[in-house]
């Protein structure tokens, strides 16, 4: 009965075939005794010899896969012979006895071992780039370059940056614990290579130190002893990004070959993001700067009068476009009663940094302007005049607003360059049109505009706004422009309502009409007077208390 | 003037605010509100049940058509204003917590639960950054590699917004940031928060708050792509239905307006209010196409047939307008098989009206 999945060989018992095989095979009887090996096995088991035991003939391996074949096991097995490797198969014959054939998988084993090994660097080095690409934080890069460091090449691993004259921003991290990021007053020349390491250039070599020589804080609280340190620079894109001291518990002095080729992979990689994290850095901190006078200014009341806008450039990737609005508040109040803020919206043609660089001109020429609001049209001419001068032949239409408090009304002054009519909408829902028309500015050498005086009762609002919102194409159809009808019922809504609101509420409308189609650039201005209601309140709790 | 009541009970001090809100009046709004926390009650409650409170108000008061969308922006920059006050007057400890940014789904209009969470979070000891709605994502993503947060908190309220809100999702964890989302886009049991992979779902600003006072998210692993949420995307009906929605919305009106002659004595502004609903179904329909999620549409065909409804607008023509969009849409599948559940549900009795989550009006 068979009891075993082995080959059986009926009848054959030697034949001369198998003493020439190529294989190294062994012959073993029931009783588990070497009865035969062929050459190939002779010179794999020089101290074999017929009649010896399995195990002390040939491997404890193979005498114990025999053994196993009377218990039912099958198949082939493996197993080393010095440091060759070999798959034995066993072929069964009726009296009991059993041919092992061993065939050599050295090179197929190495092979393999040799391709885990790379698989397991190519996730490792795929899970480092994509970590480190995740984020354009200096800090966070840092921070993902320890802790990486610390999990795949050392026990300890610390990130530093070039710093200022004082100090340096680090990151720690210990294996198997957060990363900790601070600014560190240190001397990168008390340990040796760093301070050579953090300048970039000329390009260094990673350096071993010894474990005594370096200073105390350069040792994690608890870490226990330090069997070796070495300092690794990262190298920069032109830009000394840092270096890595990863600290090790093992005195294991030199990386293998595969660590080293590893740890120099890494540390090109993490120098790599950590300088473009820097650079990017630096141009966040640049563009803020120069965008700071750019943007639309945060708006406040001012003598009770509400001032609100909304500002949506027409392309999402940037911050600023060719629409504009300022108001400048007004002097001191005097005997003479309050002075005139003054409000500014305009719209540069073009769209984009470029018409957001001529909207900054414009800005700064009005402010300039000041003391002379109380003529627009001189203004204007000045304006003109300014921007016919330069090199830029984009034109703008701008829209002046001059707005005293006078008891419980708001007088407005309205000038328009070439603009759109100002719009009020009183506390009645009624809509009108503020006539102040004018020509464009910055194209012919003499201008036109009319003044407009309007009048508001508490809280009527006036809206300033740009065509982004007339000329706003979409709808629930699509393709239809908002225009104007739409404005003035939009804003026959708002009737009685804080300027904040209205401006908002005008902006959705807009901004629903519109969808997820483009638009142009999107300014707003609302200027709302004081509600009666304010201005009877009385015992110290009156209007202007909460005026920011 | 009437002197402030004094008392410590939130949900009277929410009453007494709703009054000063709805008459426009912002002085009395702080007023109620000083008093408040003079009286006792804690910042975050006054935060959270009183002005919350009233903002949901507000939104429920939308949907039962007792106020306009302007009367509620008035209601809602009141509100604002009422928290600028509250927060200047009180004193939050200085940050010895985390750094989270806070931040609407872009196309957003409801910012206060936004606003309301990051002053809970100030309070709370949180360095916030709130950069409130109309955030579109470059601004974001720069905004999260210059400052390095903790987190990020986004608000969405419109579940029309998912797609936006799956797109910020995944490109804040792209730079290695965890997400944790909130409101009523997401679902009453956040569903869509799992679905488009956020990292935590809170269902009120205090949860948020305790989750991240809890200790920091875990950072969001690489290699997580869009697509390996959603792979019913893959069928292109979602881009098909977003892309032509003027045509689908163009080809439902003229249909509706050969079946109803009434249609054609509309008004101009009849013609367009109808329009604008054709256009919500079908940004609706798409947000369910988005998701794969029938209910989203079905819940929120349930829920405006209840505004309409209130409205005085006559909801019998949803279903011809379902079969409609079911003619011009027969070649997809699933856009085909939402439709006529949908169509289904709304020939059949309409059960008592309840909110779901998915309101397209404002919530709080």
């Amino acid at each position: 009965m068979e009891t075993s999945g082995m080959v059986r060989q009926p009848g054959v018992r030697q034949d001369a075939g198998w003493a020439g095989a190529p294989y190294p095979v062994v012959s073993v009887d029931a009783a588990g005794a070497v009865r035969g090996l062929n050459a190939a096995a002779r010179s794999l088991f020089p101290a074999a010899e017929a009649g010896g035991t399995l195990a002390d003939a040939c491997s404890g391996w193979l005498a114990e896969a025999h053994g196993g074949l009377a218990g039912g096991a099958t198949g082939p097995v493996s197993g080393l012979v010095g440091d060759r490797s070999f798959e034995a198969h066993p072929v069964g014959h009726d009296d009991g006895a059993v041919t092992w054939w061993l065939v050599e998988d050295t090179d197929a084993r190495l092979a393999r071992a040799a391709l885990r090994l790379e698989r397991e660097r190519t996730a490792v080095l795929s899970e480092v780039s994509s970590r480190l690409l995740t984020s354009l934080n200096p800090e966070r890069c840092m921070q993902v370059t320890a802790e990486l460091a610390a999990g795949h090449l050392a026990d300890a691993a610390w990130v530093i940056a070039p710093g200022g004259r004082r100090d340096h921003p680090v990151t720690r991290c210990v294996r198997g614990a957060e990363a900790v990021h601070e600014r560190l007053a240190i001397d990168p020349t008390e340990v040796a290579g760093l301070a050579e390491a953090l300048q970039g250039f000329p390009p260094v070599p990673s350096r071993w130190i010894e474990p005594s020589s370096a200073p105390s804080w350069l040792l994690p609280d608890g870490f226990g002893e330090v069997g070796s340190i070495v300092v690794t620079p990262l190298p920069g894109h032109g830009v000394p990004a840092g270096a890595l001291v990863l600290l090790r518990r093992t005195e294991q002095r030199a990386f293998s070959d595969d660590e080293e080729v590893f740890a120099r992979l890494f540390a090109a990689r993490a120098g790599a993001a950590m300088s473009a994290a820097r650079l990017f850095a630096q141009q966040v901190s640049i563009t803020d700067t120069l965008m700071r006078e750019l943007l639309p200014p945060k708006l406040h009341q001012v003598d009770g009068v509400e001032f609100a806008g909304r500002y949506r450039p027409s392309l999402d990737s940037e911050r600023v476009g060719g629409d504009f609005y300022d108001v400048h508040p007004a002097a001191e109040r005097t005997a003479a009663g309050a002075g005139e803020s003054l409000v500014v919206l305009g719209d540069v043609c073009g769209k984009g940094l470029e018409a957001a660089v001529l909207t900054g001109k414009v800005r700064t020429t009005l402010h300039a302007l000041l003391p002379m609001a109380s003529d627009h049209r001189w203004m204007l001419t000045l304006l003109n005049n300014a921007l016919l001068n330069t090199h830029d032949t984009r034109f703008v239409t701008v829209v002046l607003g001059s707005v005293a408090r006078v008891g419980n009304e708001v007088r407005l002054r309205l000038t328009s360059g070439g603009h759109l009519p100002p719009l009020v909408v009183r506390t009645t829902g009624e809509v009108q049109e503020v006539p102040a028309h004018g020509t464009l500015i910055g194209v012919l050498p003499e201008i036109e505009a009319a003044t407009a005086e309007v009048v508001l009762g508490p809280g009527d609002t006036c809206l300033l706004y740009t065509d982004g919102i007339t000329e706003a194409v979409g709808g629930p159809l699509g393709g239809e422009m908002f225009g104007e009808e739409r404005l003035h019922a939009t804003l026959a809504d708002c009737a009685g309502m804080p300027a904040d609101a209205v401006a908002e509420h005008v902006h959705m409308v807009a901004a629903q009409w519109i969808g997820g189609g483009s638009h142009d650039d999107i300014a707003l201005l609302a200027i709302t007077a004081p509600r009666g209601r304010h201005l009877t309140s009385v015992g110290g709790h009156g209007r202007g208390r909460h005026t920011a | 003037m009437t002197a402030v009541p004094r008392a410590v009970d939130a949900r009277d001090c929410a009453g007494w605010l709703w009054d000063a809100v709805v008459a426009g009046d912002e002085h009395r709004a702080t007023e109620v509100v000083l008093a408040a926390v003079a009286d006792g009650l804690d910042t975050e409650a006054v935060l959270l049940d009183v002005i919350g409170a009233v903002q949901r108000r507000v939104g429920a008061e939308w949907a039962a058509n007792r106020l306009t969308v302007a009367q509620e922006h008035a209601a809602t920059a009141i509100n604002d204003r009422v928290i600028a006050a509250l927060t200047a007057s009180s004193t939050a400890p200085g940050p010895r917590r985390g750094r989270i940014t806070v931040a609407c789904v872009d196309g957003e209009w409801h910012a206060l639960p936004a606003r309301l969470l990051a002053e809970v979070l100030k309070l709370r000891g949180f360095h916030v950054d709130y950069l409130g709605a109309q955030v579109p994502v470059p601004h974001l993503i720069t905004h999260l590699h210059s400052t390095g947060p903790d987190a990020v908190a986004l608000s969405g309220s419109l579940a029309t917004r998912l797609p936006t809100a799956h797109a910020t999702i995944t490109a804040c964890q792209a730079t290695g940031v965890p997400v944790l989302v909130g409101g009523g886009a997401f679902g009453a049991d956040g569903r869509y928060a799992r679905l488009l992979g956020a990292d935590f779902w809170a269902p009120d600003a205090r949860t948020a708050g305790d989750r991240l006072a809890g200790g920091p998210l875990p950072r969001p692993r690489g290699g997580h792509q869009p697509i390996d949420d959603l792979p019913h995307l893959n069928d292109q009906e979602y881009t098909m239905v977003s892309r032509t929605r003027g045509q689908l919305v163009k080809a439902a009106y003229t249909g509706l307006e050969a079946r109803f002659p009434v249609m054609g004595r509309y008004t101009e502004q009849q013609r367009e209010h109808t329009a604008e609903d054709l256009a919500h179904i079908v940004d609706f329909l798409a947000a369910a196409l988005y998701t794969d999620d029938d209910e989203l549409f079905t819940g929120f065909l349930h829920w405006t047939s209840g505004v309409l409804d209130a409205r005085g607008v006559p909801s019998r023509f949803l279903p011809p307008a379902l079969t409609l969009l079911g003619a011009e849409l027969r070649d997809f599948p699933r856009a085909t098989r939402i439709l006529r559940r949908a169509h289904d549900q709304s020939t059949r009795a309409p059960g008592p009206a309840e909110r779901p989550e998915h309101e397209p009006g404002p919530a709080a």
